[in-house]
């Protein structure tokens, strides 16, 4: 029994294997090996064939459905007050490569005490990036001494979970030259410089507000949410390197949607999956049904140098052979100019470069006479 | 203590494949199999995170065997270039 599958292993993927073991099980070992002939037979004609122009029929596949999508480029999300790019715009946003992205968003997994909901809350909380001004409540400026004196919003202090002398060394280290006093409630800041003038006294008010308190840099918005029984943390902004350093966090199942991002972290393939996982999703929320296997060969192709390149004409296009081939996609005059300037030769191996010059294209069955010599 | 942490944690996540570096002989055999140069293969910085702890030098092949929702498992290969 178990020869009869071992003979097949290599011939047949994983997953077709299991299959065929899991519903063949008890039959005789005749018939299972009718079964796998059978199988192999069906798999080697639903094989693509060589020579197949499998990139033009991925990008027919995806392109189609891409004009029944929806061009809005925000769409509420509901729960929360959290917007998250869908549709066209987010397509095009992960096959271009973008470096910054419209919305990015974190699904942050925790560790065994906080995945139950223990102190969820406060937790993430204390990973959204707090700023001065968020626990403010009144801020001042007495004109006399140009002090400044700042009320704080004990609630809300409470809620992210950090107390005043915090806050005050926090300011201490932004501002080495002030002199910062704590009094009750209040903060005073009096400003030590050369002059007291009062434009200077006001910028600094400004910039006060945007000291920066706790959490990780980046991190807009968190909404806890359920999912299939644990607690998981959703962001709205990114930053997975701190995110994955952190000891309350499973830093094997956060992920990211920024796929430079990823590439960054955690290497292409994680960024050549994220891309998958991306594409994926979009399609699947605007209830599109598009193969998996054109979605894998664009993530394939975009990771074929090591790092993550658009479908741009900076990206895969720049790292084509032919000069007639980065020609024909966009800024045709720039790229002969080039080439010409630089002595380029055209070898004329692919596609678009024979369909100019009127030769077969080896494509399909103009492939064959790169194999065998033609005379 | 915590870089070395960290590091582990990146090598078990969820989205990075098991890479594996071939032997020489091993990367022979593979590039007689399938008929192909080095420079032909698609490519893996050096400094790419998931590779770190393999210890690579510009030239040797990595072997990812991917989990595949098609296939089940996919096995693919990346030569090493320096950036």
């Amino acid at each position: 029994m178990a020869k009869n599958y071992r003979k097949y292993k290599n011939k047949l993927p994983e997953s077709i294997m299991d299959e065929i073991k899991e519903k063949t099980e008890g039959m005789s070992d005749t018939r299972v090996n009718k079964v796998l002939k059978e199988a192999f037979n069906e798999y080697r004609k639903m094989r693509v064939n060589s020579g197949e122009s499998v990139g033009l029929v991925g990008a027919e596949s995806i392109g189609e459905p891409g004009t029944q999508m929806t061009l809005n480029t925000f769409h509420f999300a509901g729960v929360a007050e959290m917007n998250i790019t869908v549709g066209l715009p987010r397509i095009i946003e992960i096959l271009d490569a973008r470096k910054t992205i419209k919305t990015p968003m974190m699904e942050i997994f925790l560790k065994k005490p906080w995945s139950t909901g223990k102190n969820i809350k406060q937790l993430a909380l204390s990973i959204k990036e707090s700023r001065l001004k968020d626990i403010l409540v009144d801020i001042t400026v007495s004109i006399v001494d140009s002090k400044i004196e700042l009320k704080l919003d004990d609630e809300k202090m409470k809620e992210i979970g950090i107390i005043n002398s915090k806050v005050v060394s926090a300011l201490k280290k932004q501002f080495k030259k002030a002199s910062i006093k704590k009094k009750d409630d209040i903060i005073m800041i009096k400003h030590k410089g050369k002059e007291d003038s009062m434009e200077d006294v006001y910028k600094i008010k400004e910039k006060i507000k945007d000291v920066y308190i706790q959490g990780i840099k980046g991190i807009t918005q968190v909404l806890p949410v359920k999912r299939n029984n644990e607690f998981i943390i959703i962001s709205a902004g990114s930053n997975l390197k701190k995110i994955l350093k952190l000891k309350e966090v499973d830093g094997t199942r956060t992920t990211t949607n920024d796929i430079y991002e990823t590439a960054g972290v955690l290497g292409v393939e994680a960024a050549r999956q994220v891309i998958i996982n991306e594409v994926n999703k979009v399609i699947e929320a605007q209830g599109l049904n598009v193969d998996m296997r054109h979605v894998m060969l664009v993530a394939d192709t975009m990771c074929f140098s090591g790092e993550v390149n658009g479908i741009t004409r900076y990206g895969i296009v720049s790292e084509k052979a032919s000069v007639l081939a980065r020609a024909s996609f966009e800024t045709p005059i720039k790229h002969i100019i080039n080439a010409s300037l630089a002595g380029e030769v055209d070898q004329l191996n692919s596609v678009v470069e024979n369909v100019m010059l009127n030769q077969p294209v080896p494509v399909g069955t103009g492939l064959p006479g790169l194999i065998t010599k033609v005379k | 203590m915590a870089k070395k942490k960290n590091k582990s944690n990146v090598k078990n996540h969820v989205l990075i494949p098991k890479h594996e570096k071939l032997s020489e002989k091993e990367k022979k055999t593979m590039l007689e199999k399938y008929n192909v140069s080095l420079k032909e293969l698609p490519k893996i910085t050096k400094e790419d995170p998931a590779i770190e702890s393999l210890n690579v030098k510009e030239g040797d092949i990595i072997k990812i065997t991917r989990k595949s929702e098609t296939a089940g498992k996919a096995v693919f290969y990346r030569g090493v270039i320096s950036e």
